[in-house]
């Protein structure tokens, strides 16, 4: 069939990092795919993560290309299990077509703590998908056609509850920290990033960094990082529901502003 | 051409404007700290985000490096979100390096390169949202870009497209205009001596029209102008009045009796130095002729 693309549903968030101003725009869209073979009920989510040029000259060209494609494996790895994102509600016709989420990062200024800022971004983007309900129609010879409902406001939204949010902790010394701008990651030589859910579970865990880390603070770390994401997942959850609730007539958050 | 009408009887085009009527224009300089200069600008749907370093050491291989003045560099990225239909790869394909190269061309013809000869000026434009006229606005945020860094410039350069429907020039065509397949300009100018800087034509137009078409351009271009000129004096005013201290990274913090334009020192100064990086010497070494007044002159920013 001739491929359709519809792609209503992009949205665009922005979030502002407080400190060390790290800026990372995210954008999802959605556009009609075949589902995967080995999943025939279920959509899917592809990553992108582009570093521009504008947050260091290094990364002009090819050059933010080994960061991008890291963040991005990230991402992936953290959505990669059943309960993060209810995937069956992507689907439209099982076997043959579904919604694929194309979530786009654009980082364009790097302070600091990139995975936390991004993973942020991204389920403040997700909560804010609107993806536009469709029917599938058969007719008698069996052909389908997929039909858009006519109400541009009437579309399906995601259950974020349970996408997790990465806490990047920092070993600096013998303690260790989170959220660290540039001179503190500069500083640390092992970290381990943690993904954690608003229910405190952990889907994910990786230890980076050129430095080693001993068994005793990696479960001090990760005990740390539970606590401090259901702390951040309270606070974005409120800051979202308080952005929602103002309505189309809200201010924007953007450059302008 | 059957279906949409881009020009109505009563001659308002598909979004309700006039022929000759810009999309409003929203503009700020010095959105990000880190880079050297920064400006976003918005023309109607379209959203642009230039960012500049510089002048700096050449990167790479220094054999690049021109003996008598700066080497442009420009990188031109559209957001994967940016258009419609989503984008593969933000750049590195032909039409991201055809714009880069264009905008390299526009600069060197407006920034003042052999004040800093061996050096290097990163000029990135992001564009963030695509609605038609994306050259203008990346050449338009690029010039806020360039004099939020303080690098000397000839004269600001400003763009907009037109094009040609039943016998009328339209400017700044929105994206919908552009699809329709007629003949578009893309100009860029230089405002106070109306040299141009680029110019691009696609499609058939007969030569008849043309003037018609580059006048409409170049009004719209010397409107856009008028714009930018008053982002900048309203950024210079809010420096000046303290509300936004620009501190660049190392720079002792400024007194407020000589309070830089964001550390750096605007459109005029011609400081042999490379600016931002040194205090202001109080005179203009480059310029062979007295600094212009962009509302008050370097040194005298008390």
């Amino acid at each position: 069939m001739a491929s359709v693309t519809l792609s209503e549903a992009e949205k665009v968030y922005i979030v502002h990092g407080v400190q060390g101003h790290t800026d990372i725009l995210v954008g999802v869209k959605a556009e009609m795919g075949t589902p995967k073979l080995e999943k025939p009920n279920e959509g899917y989510l592809e990553f992108f993560v582009d570093c521009s040029a504008s947050a260091t000259p290094e990364f002009e060209g090819r050059g933010g290309d080994d960061l991008g494609t890291e963040i991005a494996n990230t991402l992936y790895r953290i959505f990669n299990n059943k309960s993060s994102v209810d995937l069956k509600t992507l689907c439209i016709s099982p076997r043959e077509h579904c919604w694929v989420l194309y979530v786009d990062v654009l980082l364009l200024e790097c302070g600091g703590n990139l995975f936390d800022a991004i993973s942020i971004a991204v389920k403040a983007a997700l909560f804010n998908t609107r993806i536009p309900r469709v029917r599938v129609l058969e007719d008698e010879e069996g052909s389908k056609d997929i039909e858009l409902s006519d109400d541009p406001y009437d579309c399906i939204r995601l259950s974020v509850e349970n996408v997790p949010c990465i806490v990047t902790l920092c070993k600096i010394g013998y303690r260790h920290v989170v959220d660290a701008t540039l001179q503190e990651e500069a500083c640390s030589l092992a970290s381990l990033l943690v993904s954690v859910t608003s229910k405190g579970v952990v889907t994910c865990m990786r230890k980076v960094g050129k430095g080693s880390l001993d068994p005793e603070s990696i479960f001090e770390m990760m005990e740390t990082g539970k606590r401090v994401g259901k702390v951040l997942h309270a606070s974005l959850q409120s800051v979202v529901h308080k952005e929602e609730s103002l309505g189309p007539k809200r201010q924007k958050v953007g450059f302008l502003g | 051409m059957a279906g949409l009408e881009l020009l109505s009887d009563q001659g308002y085009r598909v979004d309700g404007r006039r022929a000759g009527e810009l999309r409003k224009i929203q503009a700020r300089m010095g959105v990000f700290a880190q880079a050297d200069g920064s400006a976003y600008i918005e023309q109607g749907n379209t959203k642009a985000l230039a960012v500049v370093y510089g002048p700096h050491e050449i990167r790479g291989s220094r054999a690049r490096a021109l003996p008598d003045r700066a080497l442009v560099n420009c990188q031109y990225s559209s957001a994967t979100f940016s258009t419609g239909e989503r984008k593969r790869r933000p750049h590195g394909d032909r039409k991201s390096c055809e714009m880069g190269l264009q905008l390299r061309q526009t600069f060197e013809a407006a920034i003042l390169t052999q004040l800093h000869p061996r050096s290097q000026i990163d000029i990135y434009v992001q564009v963030l949202q695509a609605d038609g006229g994306t050259y203008a606005a990346c050449v338009n945020a690029a010039t806020l870009a360039v004099l939020d860094a303080g690098i000397p410039m000839r004269d600001f350069v400003c763009a907009c497209s037109a094009g040609f429907v039943d016998g009328t020039a339209l400017a700044d065509l929105s994206h919908v205009e552009e699809a329709a397949g007629g003949p578009q300009l893309a100009l860029a100018l230089l405002p106070a001596s109306g040299q141009i800087a680029l110019l691009e034509m696609d499609a058939r137009l007969h030569e008849d029209h043309l003037e018609r078409v580059l006048e409409a351009a170049a009004q719209a271009a010397r409107d856009v102008h008028t714009l930018l000129d008053r982002v900048v004096r309203q950024h210079r005013a809010e420096l000046r009045g303290g509300h936004r201290l620009v501190l660049g990274a190392g720079f002792p913090a400024a007194d407020p009796a000589h309070l830089h334009v964001g550390e750096r020192h605007g459109l005029h100064h011609g400081g042999g130095a490379v600016c931002g990086r040194r205090p202001c010497p109080g005179f203009c070494p480059g310029l062979r002729r007295p600094p212009q007044e962009v509302g008050g002159s370097a040194s005298g920013l008390a």
